[in-house]
């Protein structure tokens, strides 16, 4: 069978064990839709968290951004498994013992206060869109790529699967399908990861051939990657070319923001016990860790692979995998010293960055483009960074069924995180907003009925968002992380840690870190683009990292605002009391 | 006894995550650079905290908090139980 059919092949098997699942763990009540019941085994919770964390971003993306970063790569390793620590140990199992429905939840009962609920509510909302669209427009570029169907037809299919086991089985259906994708995807991840690992270091552990030596010669491939880079223009592989401030801003604003990001939380309610619940953060960091720690070998091969594979290589001659993804339009050519190689180095290869392609072919058969060259440099490729592991399998050569399963693996790990995302606006609708602030004499029956309107319409803009992608997508990641960083984390800390924290200083902090945080962000990724360089930086710190100084003013604001007001009354020293014993 | 159980979850908390800022922020970030003039294998020490290390350190605190804390649970019912039958 050829690469095509196989790949149709298994992401049809995979859909239909989701659907299958879905049908199978139908909810019935509010509790089984918003929480599965409080039935799930820690070992398939920490599996489900997994899905559910590792998006089509850490899928499809990361390991490409880390092969172009290098070390600066690093702060998406620490940042998106360091959370997981500040979760287990300071707020899942005190959100457990608390016991309810959603974030907000406990937001509202903790602040007394529907005001403060109202503000949480609007964070939440706010940070899970930002991420479903980017797991939409993931769904799509798989589509397009390896089943050639158009994008959003591949965007519809998507979002039909979804709808299915999202409105139907509510978190239970949903958790029970993430234990599937988990699976589906780690195995697409490390396949592929362990023939690469071989074929250049010919160490089976991807984790261990990233130390290796070169499978014929005696130098290790960091030292080989360094010298390579090096000479092509770049900072040394194994070096930061960031400020070591700024690298550390951005780690810890991924933490913080890991740990308030509402869907991740959710996910520590429907366990059985508080001890499982700390059990289950546990199993959940170990099910990612396979997969963080197998991306920065990935990226390394990556690197190491794309360099050899096209630098001095004459274009007629160009492996086909970079035709292909010429031909839609994420990697770019411009003969720049017109003579028919290719050349890879540091800087950017056209003006204004992306590619804007002409239909006209140039004289070697490339794509042209009618940007003008950058002179300042000689490198003549643009490439999507996004493209490296769904590229890796084709770029070291490997079997059809590799790229196969990638694809599958692929489309697990979007729809499983737009399944989640969705599931946590929906109940925050229709719980939050609807049952306990606007019509709270609704029976549950009615608000299940709410919750899978709610489910559907959300899935519906998260279609529209993956069919008329916002340009901005990749900007306002920063800004999920940094919200959830400045907002949501700092009132559940407080929250449980200290008592004396009143509803005042509480909404304070949250709309102090929320201004704060997003005027910066706005004024550096939307308004002034061409500003956002180190030099006009507060203290040298980017945007993605400004989300822990927001943190830090919510912290200072809050607190003093709340010393300055009457304490919390006494039943609220008794919940915080509650919540505190196992 | 409910402050002494809240007292000894705080040790535990703190010491955790002491570590869990020193294996990430201090030898991924901070010292990052001095490490690197040690190796281990092909990896120059720093870099291998900074892309392994740290994620490795991370789930082992994470257990290490699950056996202390369920270890510390016991201690607190049990006495419990002592309070009621004296």
């Amino acid at each position: 069978m050829d690469t095509q059919s196989l790949t149709y092949l298994f992401v049809g098997l995979s859909f239909a064990l989701y659907i299958g699942i879905a049908i199978w763990s139908r909810a019935k009540s509010t509790s089984d839709f918003y929480i599965a019941g409080k039935g799930v085994h820690p070992i398939a919770n920490g599996m489900a968290t997994a899905a559910d964390w590792m998006s089509a971003a850490s899928f499809i993306s990361m390991a490409g951004l880390i092969a172009f970063l290098g070390k600066d790569g690093s702060v998406y390793l620490m940042g998106w498994t360091g959370g997981y620590v500040l979760l287990a140990l300071l707020l899942a199992p005190y959100l457990r013992k608390f016991g309810q429905f959603t974030v907000p939840d406990f937001i509202g009962t903790r602040y007394y206060s529907d005001t403060a609920r109202l503000v949480a509510v609007i964070c939440l909302i706010f940070v899970s869109f930002t991420y479903v669209a980017g797991q939409m427009r993931g769904v799509g570029i798989v589509f397009s790529r390896f089943l050639e169907v158009d994008i959003n037809i591949g965007v519809i299919i998507g979002m039909c699967i979804v709808f299915f086991y999202a409105v139907l089985g509510g978190m239970k259906g949903i958790t029970y399908t993430q234990v599937a994708q988990y699976c589906v995807l780690i195995f697409a991840y490390l396949v592929p990861a362990i023939f690469i690992s071989i074929l250049i270091t010919g160490n089976p552990i991807p984790q261990l051939g990233f130390g290796d030596t070169l499978i014929d010669s005696s130098t290790y491939l960091l030292d080989k990657l360094d010298q390579v880079t090096s000479d092509l223009g770049f900072t040394a592989y194994t070096q930061n070319s960031k400020s070591t401030l700024d690298i550390f801003c951005i780690t810890a604003a991924l933490m913080f923001g890991t740990a308030g990001l509402p869907h991740v939380i959710v996910r520590f309610f429907t366990v059985p016990k508080v001890s499982d619940a700390r059990k289950s953060a546990g199993y959940a960091l170990v099910f990612i860790a396979i997969l963080y720690s197998t991306a920065p070998a990935v990226s390394a091969f990556a690197r190491m692979n794309f360099i050899d594979s096209v630098q001095e290589v004459e274009y007629q001659y160009a492996p086909s995998w970079f035709k292909n993804w010429e031909n839609i339009g994420l990697i770019a050519w411009k003969d720049k010293n017109k003579d028919g190689l290719i050349q890879y180095s540091s800087g950017d290869a056209l003006d204004g960055i992306k590619p804007r392609f002409t239909s006209e072919i140039g004289k070697n058969g490339e794509r042209l483009v009618s940007n003008k060259a950058n002179q300042s440099n000689k490198n003549e490729i643009y490439i999507d960074r996004d493209i490296m592991v769904l590229a890796n399998p084709e770029i070291a050569n490997l079997p059809g069924w590799v790229i196969a399963l990638v694809a599958a693996g692929a489309l697990a790990a979007a729809l499983s995180t737009a399944a989640g995302l969705l599931l946590v606006i929906s109940a925050s609708i229709s719980h939050d907003l609807l049952k306990k602030t606007i019509m709270p004499s609704i029976t549950e029956k009615q608000e299940l009925f709410y919750a899978r309107c709610s489910a559907a319409i959300a899935i519906f803009i998260a279609g529209l968002f993956g069919i008329y992608p916002p340009g901005f997508v990749a900007q306002v990641v920063a800004f999920a992380f940094g919200l959830a960083a400045s907002t949501i984390f700092p009132a559940l800390l407080m929250g449980i840690f200290y008592k004396r924290l009143n509803k005042e200083g509480a909404i304070a902090g949250m709309i102090t870190g929320l201004i704060f945080t997003t005027s910066y962000i706005i004024y550096f990724k939307f308004l002034n683009t061409h500003l956002n360089v180190s030099d006009n930086w507060f203290m040298g710190i980017s945007p993605e990292g400004f989300g822990i100084i927001g943190m830090l003013i919510n912290f200072i604001v809050a607190i003093i605002v709340s010393s300055l007001t009457k304490k919390p009354p006494d039943n609220i020293y008794r919940m915080i009391d509650n919540i505190r014993m196992p | 006894m409910q402050k002494d159980y809240w007292r000894s979850n705080l040790k535990i908390l703190s010491i955790l995550l002491i570590i869990w800022f020193i294996v990430s922020f201090g030898f991924g970030i901070l010292w990052s650079d001095f490490l690197d003039q040690f190796q281990i294998g092909g990896f120059k020490l720093g870099f291998w905290f900074a892309q392994q290390g740290s994620i490795y350190f991370f789930v082992i605190l994470i257990f290490v908090y699950v056996f202390l804390m369920n270890k510390l649970d016991r201690k607190y019912k049990e006495d419990l139980k002592k309070d009621k039958t004296e």
